[in-house]
């Protein structure tokens, strides 16, 4: 809580980003303790990682204080504390948090807890429900982070110059020297990211883990190499094609996935009809969505660093024409 | 044998945890950047080996072993890695030190007020 009024009254953005990756630390360790672990790690994964950093990035390009307000918004606030305390009202005839007889704990949650082994077979109901039993709803957030990825697309991509690649050379022979023990440690810890990213993918279905954390640790990989060995680089390596290619074929294999259940005359998203023995078929469409997911958050994560970073080029090269 | 991997576990988790209580007060305490950087640098990377290492010995399971050694490792690793990006930073931008004389860096030639 005291964190929260601290981003709300610091001015300075710089320390507003770090106070929010503390913020988000925490939530999870508040999850860890509540045992939520798949939600735990996803919102360390995504908050305090990644979304620092692009948070981060955004402050480079807009300034590093925040604007002086200079009207007091008293309308504003009575009508949020009019609006609060309302629905406040509205929950006080509401069962307590967590008692056994709220109805989420009625009906369909029996139904999955009792039901997911023999249905699914997977240990993790956590990935069950997400992957089988609602994945039309994992398909709607998975097409909501690739508009988002659209979005960044459409409104600060920048047509690049082809630059010169001796130029590039030299000039990453001469930032060598001022950031080696960065750039070899990183070099060391790369490849053991990626693992971790694929293991995480792979895992999902026994522990904490699953498409989501998987693409944001992939993505941070890729990013942590473009920090430290500079843009240019990065995007030599990096083909920006092939990374929007592979955020709409992550989408596509999900969508598939659910028009080829419909093709074998079952519902959309039924996984039975995948293999001989439905059990296998749900875990081979756990496997095959959960790969889409990964795919398509990586390159979005990905699209949206390099656009932000490639807009911030762009605008300090108008003023001044170098490197 | 059994007790004497349990005292250990606790007394290193307790050491562990002394550590970085001990680097938070030398955030707080200390006059200068540099000088909070060297605290929680060396406290904390000693303080969260120490940790893990109390939760390997507390642990019987084989799997959940091989996953604390290799955080402990990835620590190991990454936590002088990030105390040496901020100095190094700090040091790029000429942060002065808590005396304006001069600075430690040899590349610097103009003096800038600190602000502690």
């Amino acid at each position: 809580m005291g964190v929260a009024i601290a981003i709300v009254r610091m001015k300075d953005l710089l320390a507003v980003v770090m106070l929010l990756g503390i913020y988000s630390l925490l939530s999870a360790s508040f999850f860890v303790a509540m045992d939520a672990v798949d939600v735990a790690f996803t919102e360390a994964a995504v908050g305090a990682g990644i979304s620092t950093l692009l948070m981060l990035v955004a402050i480079t390009m807009t300034g590093r204080t925040e604007h002086p307000t200079r009207h007091k918004p008293l309308l504003a606030l009575a009508v949020v504390i009019v609006t609060g305390s309302l629905l406040i009202y509205g929950t006080l005839d509401m069962p307590y948090f967590g008692s056994a007889e709220a109805p989420i704990h009625q009906h369909v949650a029996p139904r999955y807890i009792n039901d997911s082994m023999q249905e699914i077979g997977v240990p993790n109901i956590v990935t069950s429900v997400l992957a089988s039993y609602r994945a039309f709803d994992t398909f709607g957030e998975v097409v909501v982070i690739f508009t988002a990825g659209m979005g960044v697309l459409a409104l600060l991509s920048v047509v690049r110059r082809p630059r010169d690649n001796e130029k590039i050379d030299s000039y990453n022979k001469s930032m060598h020297e001022q950031h080696l023990i960065l750039r070899i440690v990183t070099k060391m810890m790369i490849p053991f990211i990626l693992l971790f990213a694929f293991y995480v993918q792979f895992h999902g279905d026994f522990g904490p883990g699953g498409g989501f954390q998987a693409g944001v640790i992939f993505a941070s990989a890729i990013l942590l190499y473009a920090m430290l060995f500079g843009m240019n680089t990065a995007r030599r390596v990096i083909n920006q094609s092939l990374i929007q290619l592979l955020a709409a074929t992550g989408v596509l294999l999900y969508g598939s996935i659910g028009v080829v259940s419909l093709l074998n005359g079952k519902e959309f998203f039924d996984y039975s009809v995948l293999s001989a023995d439905p059990v296998a078929g749900q875990h081979l469409g756990i496997l095959l969505i959960e790969l889409g997911v990964g795919i398509t958050v990586a390159s979005v994560m990905v699209i949206i660093f390099f656009n932000f970073a490639d807009r911030r080029d762009y605008s300090a090269s108008k003023e001044n024409k170098d490197l | 044998m059994d007790t004497l991997v349990q005292i250990s576990s606790s007394v290193l988790l307790l050491i562990g945890s002394f550590l970085c209580i001990s680097g938070g007060v030398g955030i707080l305490r200390f006059p200068d950047f540099y000088t909070r950087m060297h605290a929680v640098g060396v406290t904390e990377t000693l303080a969260t080996s120490m940790i893990l290492v109390g939760l390997i010995l507390h642990n019987p399971d084989f799997l959940v072993d091989v996953k604390l050694v290799i955080i402990l490792l990835m620590t190991l690793f990454i936590s002088p890695t990030a105390s040496h990006a901020l100095a190094n930073a700090a040091i790029h931008n000429d942060l002065a030190t808590e005396k304006n004389q001069k600075s430690d860096n040899a590349n610097n030639d103009e003096v800038k007020p600190s602000n502690p």
